[in-house]
């Protein structure tokens, strides 16, 4: 045990920092994330064959593959290409694809589990396919996968700690960085550990808060 | 505006290989009351979701206030589906009241009856809402306005659907057995709004297992067996002395249960 008060409350504003990178990039993650969830669960709600396919496709390719693999394909592949993007951005499209890919699975489930006579009603009020979405559907659907969605969320914040591998600073490489300049590991970490809970128990209460409410409005 | 708003000639739809509806004629004039009654499965609620274009069908034809429902025909004699555009259009003009009541859960009794008329109507907001509580009031709910639908009764919510479909002015008001998921005690209150609709002079086909509203109200009733229209007259004529075997032997068992 090498734990020493003074380098773990040392290291906390350095690793404080990181989390800032930690959490947009997370939040950034997310926002896009969702914008291609709810984009590829309308397409695929569509039922119209090809783009079924196509989207299905993409998700299962996108939720097979490990988030490291992709974001190192991505960090390394797209120079040779031609594609000249920072650390940054590259985790960003990297991290919002595939938790896009598992929003599409959480927001086709929810649209589908919304029942079938609440678009015939749509339909016969005369609301075309696009406002008995918006209206109707996905308000309903929303609703209904915010505790999957807030899951979601958790795995992502968490995975972030993977963009230090291409030289991001973010909290997990603040706490390498001092372990290696002060030839201390324990400290640091429960320093980024620390954090890290901050981070997600909020997540976690939330997520539990919503289910409890969709228990309560079942009953 | 026509005399006949509704026209459906020789109709055939079929699920796979069973064949629900074989053959069905029907006009219904306006401000006409058609009842349909029928055994389960007869293909009543089918007849109505091919009417309002909630269901595309095989063949035939229906018309509704002078156009095409589903399928169209083109100036060279042939058969050509009419647009998902020009169907949409044409559902703003049919209400349609359904058994499970299906009102949206996550809106209030007004934006449940104001939704479609500002979305696809374009209409103006205050007139929607002023429309939507005299609504409220005819159909004896203009104190539930802000209520959510799972605060209301059975009964209730059906008066609250049969508003939501009025405010889009539609020139015929289709009811697929609005009253059989209620408690008894709450099909009065609902089959009273629907009897007042008639009254006004609404066109109304009403599929429904209450024989005695039929009796009361329809200007006709339409016997559907198996997917044709068995028999159909005025009520007293189907009601006490129905020709057909079938119809017969139905009454016999609604009336007498
Ligand atoms: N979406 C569907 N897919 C396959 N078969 C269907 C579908 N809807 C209805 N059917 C079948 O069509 C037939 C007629 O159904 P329909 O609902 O029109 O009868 P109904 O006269 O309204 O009966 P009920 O009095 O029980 O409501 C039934 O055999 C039913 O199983
Ligand atoms: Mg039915």
């Amino acid at each position: 045990m090498d734990f020493e008060w003074h380098l773990f409350v040392d290291s906390l504003p350095s690793l404080l920092h990181g989390a800032r990178t930690t959490v947009a990039l997370a939040a950034a993650a997310a926002v896009f994330g969702l914008i291609i969830g709810v984009s590829l669960a309308l397409l695929h709600a569509t039922a119209f064959p090809p783009l079924v396919w196509l989207v299905t496709g993409w998700t299962t390719l996108m939720r097979s593959l490990p988030l490291l693999v992709t974001l190192l394909f991505l960090y390394y592949g797209l120079p040779s290409i031609g594609i000249l993007l920072s650390a940054v951005t590259v985790a960003i499209i990297a991290m919002a694809i595939t938790t896009g890919a598992f929003v599409t699975e959480i927001m086709r489930a929810g649209i589908e589990s919304i029942d079938r006579g609440q678009i015939r009603a749509a339909k016969s009020l005369g609301m075309s396919w696009v406002q008995s979405m918006r209206l109707v559907v996905l308000p309903q659907a929303f609703r209904r996968v915010l505790p999957p969605l807030t899951n979601e969320a958790i795995t992502l914040l968490k995975n972030t700690a993977l963009v230090s591998v291409i030289a991001i600073p973010d909290l997990l490489r603040a706490g390498t960085d001092i372990m290696t300049w002060k030839a201390n590991t324990f400290s640091p970490f429960a320093g980024v550990a620390l954090v890290y809970l901050c981070l997600t128990l909020p997540l976690v209460a939330l997520n539990a808060y919503l289910e409890q409410g969709i228990k309560r409005s079942q009953r | 505006m026509t005399d006949t708003p509704i026209k459906i000639r020789n109709l055939y739809k079929s699920y796979g290989s069973n064949e629900v509806l074989r053959g069905i004629d029907l006009d219904v004039q306006r401000g006409e009351v058609v009842c349909v009654i029928g055994p389960s499965g007869s293909g009543k609620s089918t007849l109505l979701h091919c009417i309002n274009g909630l269901e595309a069908f095989d063949s035939g034809e229906i018309v509704f206030c002078s156009e095409y429902v589903g399928w169209g025909r083109e100036s060279g004699g042939g058969r050509a589906r009419v647009s998902e555009r020009a169907m949409t259009k044409l559902r703003q003009r049919i209400g349609m009241v359904f058994q499970q009541f299906n009102l949206f859960p996550h809106m209030t009794v007004l934006d449940n009856i104001t939704v479609a008329p500002i979305q696809v109507l374009g209409e103006e907001r205050n007139n929607a809402i002023e429309r939507a509580r005299a609504l409220l009031s005819k159909v004896g709910l203009a104190h539930k306005a802000d209520a959510f639908p799972s605060q209301l009764s059975g009964g209730q919510q059906q008066r609250v659907a049969i508003a939501r479909a009025l405010a889009m002015q539609p020139e015929a008001m289709l009811f697929d057995e609005a009253t059989s998921a209620l408690d008894p005690e709450l099909v009065g209150e609902v089959l009273g709004v629907m009897r007042h609709l008639a009254d006004e002079g609404m066109t109304m086909v009403v599929v429904t297992h209450e024989i005695g509203f039929a009796r009361d109200v329809a200007d006709r009733i339409v016997f559907m067996d198996q997917g044709v229209v068995v028999e159909q007259g005025p009520p007293n004529d189907i009601l006490t002395m129905p020709t057909n075997p079938r119809t017969r032997e139905f009454l016999t068992r609604s009336l007498g249960a």
